[in-house]
């Protein structure tokens, strides 16, 4: 297991720019009990870039988003977010597991939207969205209040303030979970398959929202998704994955058009 | 039904009652007490901490009732620990009902998905808030009804204080049977239909609540 941070040249994406990475994973691997889904992941993630995870299921694409909210602890190698260490902390010149109070304010930085939503169900929508900005960051009811409606607003929802979760459609749904991710104001966020719960005619409308958020460009997002347009329209950079490794990545023209390996080739073709 | 029988035993069945429902709203209280508590520790992720919680369920649990009672009433004393006997038995029946009552509480939180962890890890509450403001709300709502169950159950079990001395409606009735002994159809008949009563308003409560706190979610 290595346990130093090791200094790699910051590689060179999509224009060259050489910003420090939000996001670093280095040599990181992941075991459930015998099995080593991931095995041995690099990747970077330039603040604001976009990155699309593409790849058959059972990949390993879902860990490695879940590694980055803090959902899942990678096995061995280490994981940075804006600079510092996620999973680890400095104890005494040696790398030990990090404390709940290291990864409580690490987490500030990263939010994640799920397959299944996760809204909780006991509360109206604002309050699925205002309950986080009150008691993590400690805003006033009317400032969480004012924040949660502009976010609703962004997502096309501030008329469902005061219905309960369980009155949405599954696209409304996670329309809210994106809201209540948003608000909190990450640096880089996770979306794991966000339509992949949806029923075809909803995928649209939260795709839509996701690419308007794209847009405004500040925050990284990391998109774990099956949907190849989506991926090719809204990513800077796809990562294409397999049997626990990456596989390929390049900008999407490049990887869809001109795909270079046989596992990438025959994954396109299945695809479409 | 003669009435004016019924204007005799009315006094004493009614102190009886009076004692009855303060046994059992004490007895309750202590023992939803001890069932969120030593439920939410089963779950900690401290060792000693689910260990402890996880004795005390054994513990008082397996135990007689009747046996544990007779043991706080009358043998603490000779340690040097003096309970009144309504003391005595609420502590009894607290810790003998909360013991059930920690296994529903695990277990409903147990049953919220786990989905709904990640989602309140993922926004960054802290454990106590994940706990006490996402997960536990929607136990709840799973908890009441085997939770009412169990209160009725601890209402009827309250007839056993009779044996330590205090004066409920079950020691009343069997006062008034010396008494009436040619009425004793009538007079457990009362009896019965006031446990039932009582048993009754739990339900209620245990409705309404259940009610009120899923709103919106069916």
């Amino acid at each position: 297991m290595s346990t130093t941070v090791q200094e790699r040249e910051p590689h060179a994406v999509s224009g060259g720019e050489t910003a420090l990475p939000i996001v670093k994973y280095n040599d990181v691997k992941k075991s459930f009990g015998d099995l080593e889904v991931l095995h041995g992941i690099n990747l970077e993630m330039r603040p604001g870039e976009k990155i699309a995870i593409i790849g058959p299921s059972g990949s390993g694409k879902t860990t490695l988003g879940r590694m980055l909210m803090t959902l899942e602890e990678p096995t061995s190698g280490t994981i940075e977010v804006d600079g510092e260490l996620l999973w680890h902390m400095e104890r005494g010149g040696k790398l030990v597991r990090a404390s709940e109070a290291h990864l409580h304010r690490m987490r500030t930085k990263i939010g994640m939207v799920f397959q299944h939503f996760n809204l909780f169900p006991h509360m109206k929508v604002i309050r699925n969205v205002t309950e986080a900005p009150r008691k993590v960051l400690g805003l006033s009811k009317e400032e969480a209040h004012e924040r949660a409606v502009e976010m609703l607003r962004k997502v096309g929802l501030e008329d469902k303030l005061d219905v309960y979760p369980s009155k949405l459609s599954g696209g409304q749904k996670q329309r809210v979970a994106i809201a209540r991710a948003l608000v909190m104001r990450p640096k880089v966020m996770v979306f794991d398959e966000v339509t992949s719960a949806l029923d075809p005619e909803l995928v649209g409308e939260v795709l839509e929202v996701i690419k308007e958020i794209a847009l405004e460009g500040e925050m990284a997002m990391m998109l774990i998704t099956h949907e190849m347009d989506f991926a090719r329209e809204v990513a800077d950079r796809v990562i294409f994955g397999a049997d626990g490794l990456i596989v390929e990545e390049g900008p999407p023209s490049e990887l869809f058009e001109n795909p270079e390996s046989e596992r990438l080739q025959s994954f396109l073709r299945r695809m479409n | 039904m003669n009435p004016s029988l019924w204007m005799e035993w009315a006094p004493l069945l009614w102190k009886g009652l009076v004692t009855t429902v303060q046994v059992a709203l004490l007895s309750g209280v202590v023992a939803l007490f001890l069932a969120v508590l030593t439920g939410i520790c089963r779950l900690s992720k401290y060792k000693l901490i689910r260990g402890i919680a996880y004795v005390y369920v054994m513990l008082f649990r397996g135990v007689s009732l009747l046996v544990l009672l007779f043991w706080v009433y009358f043998s603490l004393p000779a340690l040097g620990i003096e309970f009144s006997a309504i003391s005595a038995a609420v502590l009894a029946f607290g810790l003998n009902y909360g013991a059930f009552g920690s296994e529903i509480v695990r277990s409903s939180i147990l049953a919220v998905p786990k989905g709904q962890w990640e989602a309140a890890l993922a926004l960054n509450l802290t454990p106590a808030q994940r706990m006490f403001r996402i997960i536990l709300p929607q136990a709840v709502v799973r908890m009441l009804p085997p939770i009412n169950n169990l209160m009725i159950e601890l209402l009827k079990a309250t007839s056993l204080v009779s044996f330590i001395t205090l004066a409920d409606l079950t020691f009343q009735s069997q006062i008034l049977r010396g008494q009436f002994f040619g009425n004793t159809i009538e007079l457990f008949t009362i009896v019965l239909i006031l446990y039932f009563i009582l048993s009754s308003c739990i339900t209620l409560v245990a409705r309404l609540l259940e009610r009120k706190l899923s709103a919106g979610r069916m």
